[in-house]
């Protein structure tokens, strides 16, 4: 029998996931072919705004292979309910009617109207092109301001675009503002991005012949979720219906939704009797799957003259984009907690005006309504330090909250858990030599270098762990926060953990799997990590929000401490010992004093399996479960510095280094926690610096694929020197706090802080995102007092090139 | 319908398919190779990257007509007696992918880009692999996992260098 280690939590034990990622033999969604499969295709609006006057789907009924038509109409009778916003946040929010089909109305491009189903996907989008329609175009908004001041109205019969305002006051915030010797008043923008992960959506729905109900293929964040909304959306028995997801290419945040088009299938399924797929393509995914961002941020701070905030005012224009889709209208407010970050003040308010636009609607996006407040506060440090004349990084350490390790107030009401946030920020300066850093600044301002350089702070904070179910419910969530795990010792002594995370490259199953190793004594290769079946895991709320370690792996911790409880007791009847005088020690169970007494876990599996000698009254097996709702979130932090190289006479904007000091808590596996700090950085960059969904007026999306989105490669982006500290969570037992998020709410205001502090001797003081180099050529034209001009935009031309010969340099 | 045949990974295959059909899909839906994968439709991603007579292609933007004669190897071929290739252990081993999904295109990429230069340095290995987006991993580990590879194959002949 192999010997367990001391300890696997901590170490970095290599993925279980990968040997069949590397090796082809992955079970995306769109591998899975069922006997019998029909593939569907949807019609979409071709316009942002109209009324359908008239459709007709004869021709395309009588193409060959096509095996069914139908439209909105024709689908009503198959919906329990319109598809649903889980996220009640005023009680007057308005969320329209939004069934999977449209019946009478399209808001926004790409909005679905009619579906085919046929033999195979090109036949069912050939057929796509035999449908008649007749509409009426309808006045188009897309401009958040012009949608929060008046019509046009997306949804007329409202008579507004607002679907809620929220707000939130605590102190004295009118008199922190009167008595302050300095107010800095900021407006940022988040533009739309487009989450893109590498697999876009797909489903398969089968019937189940012999409980009448279905199996759900999806690719999706969560499984658990899904179900029951999926159960309400088609009047599905919940008890009938099962969803799978497989292995799942990337989400970041848009896969944490119920589609229609998931709908849609377990409909055509019912319908015609048969299996059906849907696969989205990627313009298609651009139009359909929710986007990110999407806000006008106004940011007022009130400070002394040494540089102490004393009360903060923000105000935000939020795009909910056509329709509320799952979470589209807790995201801003979700970042409602977080804009006072890790500084400690008293007067804070917030208040959020939510608008309906004439685009795809928007919802979760890596971060979730955190990177937005993280980037307002970050950006509005840096222009108190400019204002003041102080170091960044010294007017950021003069508002810490200091050192705690037991929950705190924080300014918006709420508790964080626990934080050193000088430690992390001292240790980025020293990782990064930042006084060599200044020297190098100082060196090339001096000698009139064109390529300037720029050191950018972000020292941040987020809320994770999602989430205590009396908070959810509290905010107006319509779904539990806890997570659940079942732990069991099977007869040969190998071990089965059920997780309710649904994980989709955050490698859950080794994580996992090192936990339960440690508690139960096993090796880490005599764990299996069962997820994202309905039918094996019955119980989860799924993987989003940094929440499955934090929530989801102290679950799986806790129900292994359960499982370790009895089999101690079966160990004292074996050992003919009390329990009081057992331990528990690598694996084995022995007699304190006597080391020669032990029996070994899995000789415990093996008797609680066979049952023949039992405690008396003791049930058969070692298997537990648990289900954990964390007492509080938990709140992981970071101070970031990005090095950028600014070309003033192009706008180029080179990350040369990117330094990040990150406290998650103790650390399960570091290769994969750093792997998912470079990630989320990744994104961070990539929003801050490349990416944005554009639409013109008439609500066309005209970046609408990765010929005109850039997602930035390798040769855009840098290495990453990453370190880190520990301070534990008090709000669970392994103290751990989540990672995902940190990369993409750390590293957007570090790179336009940076961008902004190379060039801030030429007086600048402001850039938005994405700093591409027009952007950036532009702004320096202007603090020089120069016309930059107007850059009219040729058609011919993509937006952001992704040619590199012709965007002269080897990267854009 | 043409009639088309090539080998892939090995192995021939003839089939009767539209003139229209990708040749991705082709490997997809009447191979059953299930190992490369679309993500773009455009040939930005590269995640359906694959290689043709030892070139590296985008799967999504080729004919299957196109691929008549020819030799196919996908991340599904390249193993040797069930030994992982260099690439794919170099993956592993620096955690060079977390989603997976373009991973297979990457490793081929990877692989075909050792061959035209079995010695880059950073910079080389990531304008070689300016053609793959991965959104998981920033890209450290991918680089890292190449200069592995690369160490490793030096002075030994590719398997897939024919």
């Amino acid at each position: 029998m192999t010997q367990a280690p001391e300890k696997y939590v901590g170490g970095s034990v290599p993925r279980k996931e990968d040997p069949a990622l590397i090796t082809g033999k992955a079970n995306w969604t769109d591998n899975i072919k069922l006997p019998g499969m029909l593939h569907f295709a949807l019609l979409r609006s071709p316009v942002a705004h109209a009324k359908i006057t008239n459709i007709d789907v004869s021709a395309a009924k009588e193409q060959a292979g096509v095996v069914a038509v139908f439209t909105g109409q024709d689908l009503m009778d198959e919906w329990g309910s319109p598809l649903i916003c889980g996220w009640q946040m005023t009680p007057d929010q308005k969320a329209p009617d939004h069934y999977p089909l449209v019946t009478d109305e399209v808001n926004y491009l790409g909005d679905p109207i009619a579906v085919v189903a046929a033999t195979d996907r090109y036949t069912a989008k050939d057929a796509l092109e035999f449908i008649d329609m007749d509409f009426e175009e309808l006045p188009v908004v897309t401009d958040l301001e012009a949608a929060a001041s008046g019509g046009p109205f997306v949804h007329e019969d409202y008579g507004t675009n607002e679907s809620y305002t929220w707000n939130l006051d605590i102190g004295e915030v009118d008199q922190a503002f009167s008595n302050a010797d300095v107010v800095i008043k900021e407006r940022y923008l988040q533009p739309r991005v487009l989450p893109t992960p590498i697999e876009p959506r797909a489903v398969v729905a089968n019937p189940d012949p012999f409980n009448g109900g279905f199996t759900v293929y999806t690719s999706t964040q969560i499984p658990h979720i899904a179900k029951y909304v999926l159960s309400i959306l088609t009047k599905v028995p919940e008890q009938k219906m099962r969803i799978v997801a497989p292995d799942v290419g990337g989400a970041f945040g848009c896969k944490l939704n119920v589609y229609a088009e998931e709908a849609i299938a377990l409909a055509l399924a019912r319908k015609l009797g048969t299996p059906v797929k849907w696969v989205e393509e990627r313009s298609e995914n651009y139009l359909a799957t929710t986007h990110g961002r999407g806000q006008i941020q106004d940011i007022e701070i009130a400070a002394s003259n040494d540089g102490k905030i004393q009360g903060m005012r923000v105000e935000l224009i939020a795009d909910m984009g056509a329709y509320l889709q799952l979470g589209t209208s807790l995201i801003p407010v979700l970042g409602a907690f977080m804009y006072p970050g890790i500084y400690d003040f008293d007067a804070y308010s917030f208040k959020c005006l939510s608008v309906f636009t004439n685009k795809t609607p928007t919802d979760a996006y890596r971060g979730a309504g955190r990177p937005e407040a993280a980037y307002a506060v970050e950006r509005v440090m840096d222009a108190l330090a400019r204002r003041l004349d102080m170091d960044p990084a010294e007017v950021r350490r003069k508002n810490f909250h200091p050192k705690f390790d037991e929950p705190r107030n924080q300014p918006a009401g709420i508790q964080y858990d626990s934080g050193d946030y000088e430690l992390t920020l001292d240790k980025v300066l020293e990782l990064a030599d930042y006084q060599g850093l200044r020297e190098e600044q100082r060196q090339r301002r001096e000698t009139n270098d064109p390529v300037q350089l720029g050191i950018g702070f972000s020292t941040y904070t987020e809320i994770c762990g999602i989430a205590p179910s009396k908070v959810v419910a509290a905010l107006g969530g319509g779904g539990a926060g806890w997570e659940m795990a079942s732990v069991r010792l099977l007869a040969s002594g190998k071990a089965e953990v059920v997780t309710g995370t649904s994980p989709h490259g955050q490698g859950h199953v080794t994580s996992w799997s090192q936990i339960a190793a440690d508690a139960l004594g096993v090796p880490v290769e005599d764990v299996e990590v069962i997820h994202g079946d309905t039918a094996s895991s019955p119980w989860g709320r799924d993987t989003y929000g940094s929440r499955s370690l934090p929530v989801g792996g102290v679950a799986v911790h806790l129900a292994a401490e359960k499982v370790i409880d009895k089999a101690k007791k079966v160990a004292a009847h074996m050992l003919e010992a009390s329990e009081d005088d057992l331990e528990f020690v690598g694996g084995k169970f022995s007699v304190a004093g006597s080391p020669d007494r032990g029996v070994t876990i899995q000789d415990i599996a093996g008797a609680a399996y066979l049952a023949a000698d039992l405690p008396e009254g003791m049930e058969p097996g070692l298997s537990e479960e648990h289900f954990f709702d964390p007492p509080n979130f938990t709140f992981p932090f970071g101070a970031h510095i990005c090095v950028t190289e600014v070309d003033t006479e192009t706008g180029k904007v080179k990350v040369r280094d990117y330094f990040a000091v990150d406290d998650c808590g103790p650390v399960i596996n570091p290769i994969i926690v750093d792997g998912q700090l470079h990630g989320g950085i990744a994104q961070g960059l990539a929003q801050a610096l490349y990416e944005e969904a554009v639409y013109d007026e008439n609500g066309n999306l005209t970046t609408g694929s990765m010929v005109d989105y850039l997602i930035p490669g390798a040769p855009e982006l840098p290495n990453f020197t990453l370190d880190r500290t520990v301070t534990p969570s008090p709000s669970n037992p392994l103290g751990v706090k989540g990672v995902g998020e940190a990369g993409t709410i750390g590293a957007p205001p570090a790179a336009i802080n940076s961008v902004i502090d190379a060039l801030s001797h030429l007086g600048v003081t402001h850039i938005d995102m994405p700093a591409l180099p027009f952007n950036v050529w532009s702004t320096i034209q202007e603090a020089k007092g120069r016309d930059s001009g107007t850059r009219d935009a040729d058609p011919s031309v993509p937006a952001q090139s992704t040619d590199h010969t012709t965007s002269g340099g080897e990267s854009l | 319908m043409r009639r088309i045949q090539m080998t892939v990974d090995g192995k021939p295959h003839v089939a009767e398919v539209e003139p229209r059909l990708l040749l991705i899909h082709h490997l997809r839906e009447n191979l059953g190779i299930g190992g490369t994968q679309v993500g773009c439709d455009t040939s930005n991603c590269g995640a359906c990257t694959i290689l043709m007579d030892g070139e590296s292609i985008k799967s999504c933007t080729v004919l299957a007509v196109q691929a008549d004669g020819r030799e196919i190897t996908t991340v599904q071929g390249i193993a040797e007696n069930g030994d992982w290739h260099p690439m794919q252990t170099a993956f592993h081993e620096q955690h060079g992918l977390q989603c997976g999904y373009c991973t297979p295109g990457m490793i081929m990429a990877s692989i075909s880009l050792l061959k035209e230069n079995p010695n880059p340095s950073e910079d080389e290995i990531r304008e070689g692999l300016e053609g793959n987006v991965c959104r998981c991993t920033g890209y450290e580990n991918i680089i890292k996992a190449v200069q592995q590879a690369a160490g490793q194959m030096q002075g030994s002949s590719s398997p897939v260098a024919s």
